[in-house]
């Protein structure tokens, strides 16, 4: 059934099919049409859930981490500080190895406070030991719900999946999308078996104080899953494509660029604006294309390499800084080559909701004809940084 | 001592549902607390406890004392956790077999878990919430909590040459919780065993939402000697400075009478928490006004 509808409302239908049976979240713009949606199923009785209504998003978190403890199937979004807030919780919900998906409507980090889109919020938080991934458009968010909790729950990955949608541009923006029967998503998702749960018929203890002769092998086994993931996840995404019919989940997609001498890499929706630069630049003679990174964490360092090792400059695009560095997209790509390697441009943009156009991607390749550069931000209006408070 | 032969520790272990073999230290009133408590509830019951001394010294894996389940995530969200496990058991059709606790230090309650439990309870989960107040924040070394009571010395309000101890009263946690309107808000001593375990059997037989905050003192962190526990918690109630109290619906129903009214004095001298008291009169006749406070509102001397 095709839909035209905001990503939002994508993101809720997904939810509602995935039949989680705890939900929880507390309001933030621009995450909160997602969960006023969900909210409405649960009470025309479209989905039995429970739906709890939070003081904060600390206990947002907290909730859905406990009903994932107790092997209930649980949801939450969340958007910029609600994330920061979340943030103990999350590292925490990694540690306990539970599978829960959430939703984050990227939007920026305060101050000044900002309710645009960038992808400040999520990229914090990427050392948590979550699987992350960032939608495109409103279909890809869609179809990532259902894949997030299929690779999620395996029993052999056990990790919660935080899937990326741009706030506003995606959460706000309609498009059509294609949902599918519920019969279909209760073929491809299971429902949630775990291998362990709290459970008076067999108590176990959970979140146990790990010593020094304890913990670092936590820390090992959980990057050592996150190392073995990349096997899973092409198979999760091949699975979904052959009964959806639709492109399934994959690390990453190449527009154009098998021919290609630069390739601009970017994460997100701005990736839309860049495919269709890069049929301008294509049709006024230039080899350009794109690296969509979909799969952040764990990060697909073979494939990128593999794709990008023979290709002459890279365009790192980043909605991200890592302050006092340079885009940490840019740090990990970079991380990537030995000599001789592709030249690398950094570029940090769209930060705060600015407009990625045409007119920012011409700079970018414009810099990248002169030197080559780690950390230049686009579309700096020099004029709001005269006064001598600023310099 | 005499070593435990293998039938007495079995025994121990199909009696209780929180077992020995722990770490906490020796004369620990929340230890003695949590197990009366969990007796008290029974096997079908899921805890979820906030960081702290009895999470640390029950659960250092690869071991724990818990024989029902049982999950640790954070220091100020036992309150919200519960909250989705009990959410979690009403989806499951399991809400009325299975019950749920949140047990917490002071801090993981009147502080920094303050408020997940406000949240907890205006939400209305049917959650027995146990705060075991040891009146600092003693698994980091003794800091001062919103719990800790008036003039004592603790690690960051140390008794000095112009500071006399925390110089704030005790926060009124049980009546601010009371004020909720949930159905049952309490106080209880580890002192008083029966009167504590009758409370809680009572609150956990309650839909809804149920506060029980439990005196437990402390050897370590308040200086006394650790046979004295029991004692200890004995004295700060008959004292009036521990006054236990219970509400139901928001109204008070029950104060613990005392029979034998005790000074202050008998009270504090054991501790070292108190000690700058026993050199100043005016502190000390302080100190005896909140007691005697307490004992007038409660009406904790009228027989």
């Amino acid at each position: 059934m095709r839909k035209f509808l905001e990503g939002s409302h994508a993101v809720a239908e997904a939810v509602k099919r995935c039949k989680p049976g705890v939900i929880s979240a507390y309001p933030i713009t621009p995450q909160t049409h997602i969960v006023e949606r969900i909210a409405n199923f649960v009470a025309n009785g479209e989905l039995n859930a429970q739906f709890i209504n939070v003081e904060s998003e600390h206990s947002a978190a907290s909730v859905v981490l406990g009903a994932e403890a107790c092997g209930v199937r649980a949801f939450t979004a969340t958007s910029s500080q609600g994330l920061i807030l979340m943030s103990e919780v999350l590292f925490n919900i990694a540690g306990l190895r539970l599978p829960l998906v959430l939703v984050c409507a990227n939007r920026a980090l305060s101050a000044p406070i900002n309710i645009w889109n960038d992808h400040q919020d999520a990229v914090a938080l990427r050392d948590s030991g979550w699987i992350m991934v960032f939608a495109e458009n409103n279909q890809e968010v869609h179809d990532l719900i259902y894949q997030a909790y299929k690779v999620g729950e395996n029993p052999k990955v056990m990790l919660p999946v935080m899937v990326n949608m741009d706030g506003y541009i995606l959460t706000h923006g309609m498009e059509p999308v294609d949902i599918p029967d519920q019969a279909l998503v209760d073929k491809f998702l299971p429902p949630y078996n775990p291998p362990y749960k709290l459970d008076v018929d067999n108590p176990l203890s959970l979140g146990l104080l790990g010593d020094p002769t304890v913990y670092l092998e936590t820390r090992y086994a959980l990057q050592k899953t996150l190392e073995e993931i990349k096997d899973l996840i092409p198979k999760v995404g091949e699975e979904f494509k052959q009964l959806f019919g639709r492109k399934g989940l994959e690390f990453v997609e190449g527009y154009k660029i098998e021919d290609a001498d630069s390739v601009i890499l970017a994460m997100g929706s701005v990736c839309g604006t860049v495919k269709d630069f890069v049929d301008k630049k294509r049709e006024e003679g230039e080899k350009i294309g794109l690296l969509r990174i979909i799969v952040y964490r764990p990060f697909p360092k073979k494939i990128i390499y593999e794709l990008l090792k023979e290709k002459e400059r890279l365009f790192i695009l980043e909605k991200a800084i890592s302050l006092g560095m340079e885009g940490p997209l840019y740090t990990e790509v970079k991380s990537l080559f030995n000599k001789p390697s592709p030249k690398m441009y950094g570029f940090i943009a769209g930060l705060g909701g600015r407009d990625i156009t045409f007119n920012t991607l011409e700079e970018m390749l414009k810099v990248g004809k002169d030197k080559e550069v780690s950390c230049y931000f686009l579309d700096v209006d020099h004029s709001l940084l005269k006064d001598e408070f600023y310099v | 001592m005499n070593s435990m032969s293998e039938s007495t520790i079995s025994k121990h272990f199909e009696e209780h549902f929180f077992v020995s073999g722990h770490t906490a230290c020796s004369g620990c009133g929340q230890a003695l607390a949590a197990r009366l408590v969990v007796d008290a509830i029974g096997k079908n019951n899921i805890v979820a406890n906030a960081t702290g001394c009895l999470e640390v010294f029950s659960t250092k894996c690869p071991q724990s004392s818990w024989r029902i389940p049982w999950i640790h995530s954070l220091f100020e969200n036992a309150a919200a956790v519960a909250s989705g496990i009990e959410a979690a058991l009403r989806y499951l059709g399991k809400i009325d077999t299975v019950r749920v606790c949140a047990f917490a230090g002071d801090g993981g309650t009147a502080d920094i878990g303050f408020q997940a439990l406000s949240g907890m309870l205006e939400r209305g989960h049917d959650v027995l919430f146990c705060c075991f107040d040891n009146e600092a924040y003693m698994n980091t070394g003794i800091q001062r909590s919103g719990l800790t009571p008036f003039q004592a010395s603790t690690t960051t309000s140390p008794a000095g040459k112009v500071w006399k101890g925390n110089w704030r009263l005790k926060k009124s946690l049980v009546e601010i919780v009371a004020a909720h309107f949930i159905p049952y808000s309490a106080s209880a001593s580890v002192g008083f065993p029966q009167d504590l375990q009758r409370k809680v059997k009572k609150a956990i037989s309650l839909r809804g939402p149920k506060y029980i905050q439990i005196h437990v003192p402390c050897p370590l962190g308040w200086g006394f000697d650790s046979s004295l526990t029991i004692d200890i918690g004995k004295k700060a109630v008959l004292s009036g400075l521990y006054p236990l109290v219970e509400y139901e619906g928001g109204k008070l129903t029950k104060v613990f009478k005392l029979s034998q009214k005790i000074p202050v004095i008998d009270y504090i001298k054991p501790q070292s928490r108190f000690r700058h008291l026993l050199k100043d009169e005016e502190a000390l006749r302080q100190l005896q006004k909140v007691a005697d406070k307490n004992i007038e509102y409660y009406k904790l001397g009228e027989v």
